[in-house]
């Protein structure tokens, strides 16, 4: 009706604009309307750690609004965050991740700028078994691990089973397969001539490397140094499988299996230490956001 | 023209034998270098991928103290526990409800996301894509404590609807559908972003022009948007169907298998008899189930992948 009353007096096109662009209004609010419910839906689960994490363990079990702290304490970041136990877990874990990033670079660079440069009987086959070994999942593999570990432990002597430094050798499975996977796209992206100049004045394949391939590849680098990171920080089948004692956990499986002491859940601990588990991973994305979504999407964007 | 002066590079070093020696080395060793830079994936992969996957089929072949061959009465064993074909039935509910419904999410939320101006995508995307940073183990706690049986912040706020306490964990059904719930939470931002950067890569002249010849929003989605997207679907698809099939934080953390074995995934199934009852023969058989469909998805995921490197 409206749209008539302004067709008689405006020109058509400009009523042809507006209509477009009341439709689009409209777009843009049912749009933003949806937006908002998806993520209450995705952010409810940390939201709430951190609510139940600033409470005590008293007004939980008051069965109060559980939405909201009406008493708000530190007290129980303050109790993990001395405790030995929790320190250890958080320890362990930081060495893990951080050996594991070093030898998952200082295997997969290579291999990639071989793969992505060198071409060598079966080369192509190569890289094809990278990429098939990514699609490997950890629960396929951890009983052959396990046993495995039994029989060198037996048959050396060295004590490999429940101990924290064998899942820097277990890791790098997983992380080792993609990040070779994204570094080949990254570096066959870079032009021939740039590494062919090199060569022309004398460069070795070492420093055309370190030189050339690694400083234009650097945001690939990155992705995939945070991919290593995150992959191994949040690993908990491995850890669960292979370690037991108290003192060689990671930290999730440490904050599921201590914190829960029977049927008595702490859940103001729990949370917290959750919170904190989950802090490192969310701390790197909040700042490198888009090099985390460059090393998501390579993966099957750059074939 | 790079071309032309590495040949006369060439050229320049052949001119004396002895420059022609050392040129037939650099050849020897752009072949050495290549094998020595590859060696540690390669004995990586050997070694801890390729040597366990063919000795866990050696395993499920051994009898439970593991000291003599039993052939397939591992297998036939399984074949006969109702436990087994429980297992097999829900991990394929498991797998497929939860891909849908990430996929599902995932498309329409990219779309909504892809509505709104350019400015405001970067800090809406970097909202909707928190869950999948979080590592899985953590967030999977904050999920058990939301379904607690006795303080559930769920039952909490749906009583003020007048829906009575939902038995979350406890019963077959809401146990089910509790751990689907959290695997779409935790997958659909996956989904998300592959399919917003797939959205970003439709040129807009497309759209244009179907506007232009009157498509609705659906004719639009159906002759554009998803066939532009297929490629990338198909991959996104594919590959979270091996990550879900062969998930185990979710479930292990949020039931243990239980009710009554009723949510064991694989996964889960395998850790609770290979590890916890120490039947490491039949864990290993329990898992090796997981291979066909595995090989499947990846034989697709592989042809997927380059065709589209032969399309770039």
């Amino acid at each position: 009706m409206s749209t008539l009353a302004i067709d008689k007096t405006g020109p058509t096109r400009k009523v042809k604009l507006r209509s477009m662009s009341r439709d689009r209004t409209w777009a843009l609010r049912w749009s933003y309307f949806f937006l908002v419910l998806f993520a209450i839906f995705f952010l409810i689960p940390p939201v709430y750690m951190l609510i139940t994490s600033l409470k005590s363990s008293a007004e939980i079990s008051a069965a109060t609004n559980p939405w909201w702290v009406f008493h708000p304490t530190l007290s129980n970041y303050v109790e993990l965050l001395t405790s030995n136990q929790f320190l250890r877990f958080f320890w362990n874990s930081s060495m893990i991740s951080i050996v594991v990033v070093i030898v998952t670079m200082l295997i997969s660079i290579p291999a990639a700028f071989a793969l992505a440069r060198m071409k060598f009987w079966g080369s192509a086959t190569l890289a094809t078994g990278v990429f098939l070994t990514y699609l490997i999942p950890d629960s396929l593999l951890f009983i052959p691990l396990f046993k495995m570990l039994a029989v060198v432990q037996d048959f050396t002597g060295i004590t490999l089973l429940n101990r924290w430094y064998v899942l820097v050798f277990i890791y790098p499975t997983l992380t080792v397969p993609f990040c070779t996977w994204i570094m080949i796209g990254y570096f066959a992206s870079i032009p021939k001539e740039l590494d062919e100049a090199a060569l022309i004045d004398g460069a070795s394949w070492l420093q055309t490397l370190t030189r050339i391939f690694i400083p234009v590849a650097l945001p690939g680098l990155i992705a995939a140094t945070i991919f290593a990171f995150t992959v191994s920080w949040a690993q908990f089948l491995y850890p669960l499988v292979f370690t037991t004692s108290i003192d060689q956990l990671v930290l999730p499986v440490g904050i599921t299996t201590t914190l829960i002491k029977g049927d008595v859940f702490n859940w103001g601990q729990i949370m917290t230490g959750a919170l904190l588990g989950a802090a490192p991973p969310l701390v790197i994305y909040a700042f490198l956001m888009d090099y985390y979504i460059a090393g998501l999407t390579a993966g099957a964007t750059k074939g | 023209m790079a071309d032309v002066v590495v040949e006369q590079g060439r050229l320049a070093r052949a001119a004396s034998p002895r420059k022609r020696t050392s040129l037939r080395n650099a050849m020897g060793r752009k072949s050495t270098v290549a094998f020595f830079l590859t060696l540690p994936l390669i004995l990586l992969i050997a070694l801890l991928v390729l040597y366990p996957a063919f000795y866990s089929v050696y395993l499920a072949t051994l009898n439970k103290a593991m000291t003599k061959f039993v052939g397939l009465s591992n297998f036939t064993f399984l074949f006969k526990r109702e436990t087994f074909w429980m297992v097999v039935r829900q991990s394929c509910i498991f797998a497929i409800t939860a891909v849908v419904f990430k996929a599902l999410i995932g498309f329409i939320v990219a779309h909504f996301v892809h509505n709104i101006p350019g400015k405001k995508q970067r800090k809406w995307r970097g909202m909707l894509l928190v869950p999948w940073v979080i590592p899985p183990a953590m967030s999977t706690l904050a999920w058990l404590w939301l379904f607690d049986p006795s303080y559930s912040a769920f039952n909490y706020t749906l009583s003020f609807f007048g829906i009575g306490p939902i038995p979350w964990l406890g019963d077959t059904f809401w146990a089910r559908f509790s751990v689907i719930l959290v695997n779409v939470w935790y997958g659909a931002p996956f989904f998300l972003i592959m399919y917003l950067a797939a959205l970003k890569s439709v040129p807009d002249q497309l759209y244009e022009a179907a506007a232009i010849d009157g498509a609705n929003w659906w004719q639009k989605i159906w002759h554009i948007t998803l066939p532009m997207m297929r490629n990338i679907i198909a991959i996104t698809t594919l590959f979270s169907l091996i990550v879900t099939f062969a998930n185990f934080d979710i479930v292990r953390i949020l039931t243990s298998g239980g009710p009554l074995d009723r949510t064991h995934l694989f996964a889960t199934w395998a850790f609770q008899v290979g590890i916890q009852s120490s039947d490491i023969p039949l864990g290993a058989c329990v898992s090796l189930f997981m291979v066909p469909i595995l090989a499947v998805a990846a034989v697709f995921i592989l042809r997927d992948v380059n065709k589209r490197g032969n399309e770039a």
